[in-house]
């Protein structure tokens, strides 16, 4: 069984969503994703900046194995991305939820994050997937 | 219920990540790809390959059989001890298999098939073995472990008695011995050094631990079809099959047009498709940007036509993306993919990429 630590927000995509002290939220894949995908080697992330709606595509991660989207899970502004992982894509393997991170948002609404899932729902659909 | 091999349980115990492999269940890997491809590149990996079939062909015509059913000609085996690559065709010039052919004395050969194709293999071969003095028999009472890299045959040797041992010092690439009814030959699908071993399935659990011991890495079929990719060499069902003719397929070498009066199977195909000329190629992509080439990607050759990626990855060895794709005969030396709507330019090389952990091409 994957980790999924119980402070986070998460999308049916598995993407998971931190809700930072600052106001900020950031964003990565579920150590469940990241165990799909394989090696991760490839990561494209999106502009700082750019300002994306909830559920569009905002990168890409490609593994050995297969590309997968990513999905921005509440609407809101780039305001950072995790420059680490061009020479380091494999920290999405080895620390999904820390040093894997993959980018930072400034949220429209801080109150879109009550949309997502709670770990309890997230662990629900990975043992369903898993079966 | 899905089909196991014999070393299914060393699997889980390795912690091996279980998929289906034509309703095999067979490892991806043991925790990283990427690693256990480094390993075989770098030192010694092995490969459990038991969902393969070996299939020994005995009998007072079975050279003649097989001179008919494959476009090789195991007449180029002179001596028992050696091992051949080729086709088995269709009577368009389809490839039905890729195999390789062992002698393994007067009157005996045997073949070793792909898993995805063995019942179809089985089919076909019986098929046309009407009329010619031979027998068929699938060996599953065989398991098969390949063992490669640079480190592999001085480690797998270690585990042998000693005659084995200095026999398989001196083995040839392309050669085989055989002992106590396994048969050990120095043939793989990696680009690598190294040893494909049949041995009987009630040994296989214990030799795989032996393997274990002598510092020889499990490996699943994610590394190995990154590797088989590197090293240049076709993945039956990906980048050829029924429908394409060894012509199309990087394979015209396996091809044994001489002698002339050799009647096989889909030669007569062949011979009129090299009159009109061969108008698809299977050559290889690079791509040295950010990005990975995946089969059934686009390829576009601006003012010569279109083609396909028949299998594409990210190279671990070179670390960017390579490629084998059919693509129009007269493709320049670039070219262009599209990945997701965007067009890339790659270039086009003559595979391999890799070979003996070095880049190959220039």
């Amino acid at each position: 069984m994957s980790n999924i630590p119980s402070e986070l927000k998460y999308t049916a995509s598995h993407e998971w969503a931190r809700l930072e002290e600052d106001g900020t939220v950031t964003v990565g894949i579920t150590d469940h994703a990241q165990g799909l995908l394989g090696d991760v080697v490839f990561v494209e992330l999106p502009e700082v900046d750019a300002e994306i709606e909830a559920e569009a595509e905002a990168g890409v991660v490609e593994s050995v194995k297969a590309a997968s989207d990513i999905y921005i899970p509440i609407s809101g502004t780039v305001i950072a991305v995790n420059e680490d992982l061009a020479d380091k894509p494999e920290l999405i393997n080895s620390d999904p939820y820390g040093a894997g991170w993959m980018f930072k948002i400034q949220p429209l609404d801080e109150e879109d994050l009550n949309e997502l899932m709670d770990a309890e729902g997230y662990t629900e659909q990975v043992v369903s997937e898993e079966h | 219920m899905a089909n196991r091999t014999p070393l299914y349980e060393q699997h889980l115990q390795a912690n091996a990540k279980m998929v289906d492999f034509a309703g095999w269940d067979m490892p991806i890997h043991y925790g990283s790809q990427i690693e256990e491809h480094h390993k075989v590149r770098q030192d010694a990996g092995m490969f459990d390959v038991s969902h393969m079939a070996a299939v020994d062909i005995k009998g007072e015509q079975a050279q003649e059989f097989l001179r008919h059913v494959l476009a090789n000609d195991v007449a180029k085996l002179q001596q028992p001890g050696k091992a051949l690559y080729g086709c088995m065709l269709n009577e368009q010039g389809g490839i039905i298999d890729d195999l390789i052919t062992y002698y393994v004395a007067p009157n005996y050969y045997r073949l070793v098939v792909n898993a995805g194709t063995r019942e179809k293999d089985i089919n076909w071969l019986n098929k046309q073995a009407t009329g010619f003095k031979i027998t068929i028999t699938v060996r599953t009472d065989l398991a098969i472990i390949a063992v490669q890299g640079p480190q592999a045959r001085t480690k797998a040797t270690q585990v042998f008695p000693a005659p084995v041992r200095s026999a398989l010092a001196i083995l040839k690439p392309f050669h085989f011995l055989e002992w106590d009814g396994w048969l050990i030959a120095r043939t793989g699908y990696t680009g690598e050094d190294g040893l494909e071993i049949m041995l009987p399935v009630t040994k296989v659990a214990e030799y795989w631990q032996k393997f274990l011991k002598a510092g020889i890495s499990p490996c699943g079929l994610g590394a190995r079809d990154t590797l088989r990719l590197e090293a240049g060499l076709n993945l039956y069902g990906s980048d050829m099959d029924d429908t394409t003719t060894p012509l199309e397929s990087n394979l015209a070498w396996t091809v044994a047009l001489e002698p002339a009066n050799r009647e096989f199977i889909g030669r007569t195909a062949l011979e009129k498709q090299l009159q009109q000329g061969v108008k698809r190629s299977l050559v290889g992509l690079v791509l040295t940007e950010r990005g990975v080439l995946r089969g059934h990607q686009k390829v576009v050759a601006e003012g010569i036509g279109e083609g396909e990626i028949t299998s594409g990855t990210f190279s671990p060895t070179l670390g960017y993306a390579i490629a084998l794709a059919r693509v129009p005969a007269n493709i320049g030396a670039q070219c262009q993919v599209a990945i997701r709507d965007k067009l890339f330019s790659v270039r086009v090389i003559k595979p391999p990429f890799v070979r003996n952990g070095k880049k190959v091409f220039e």
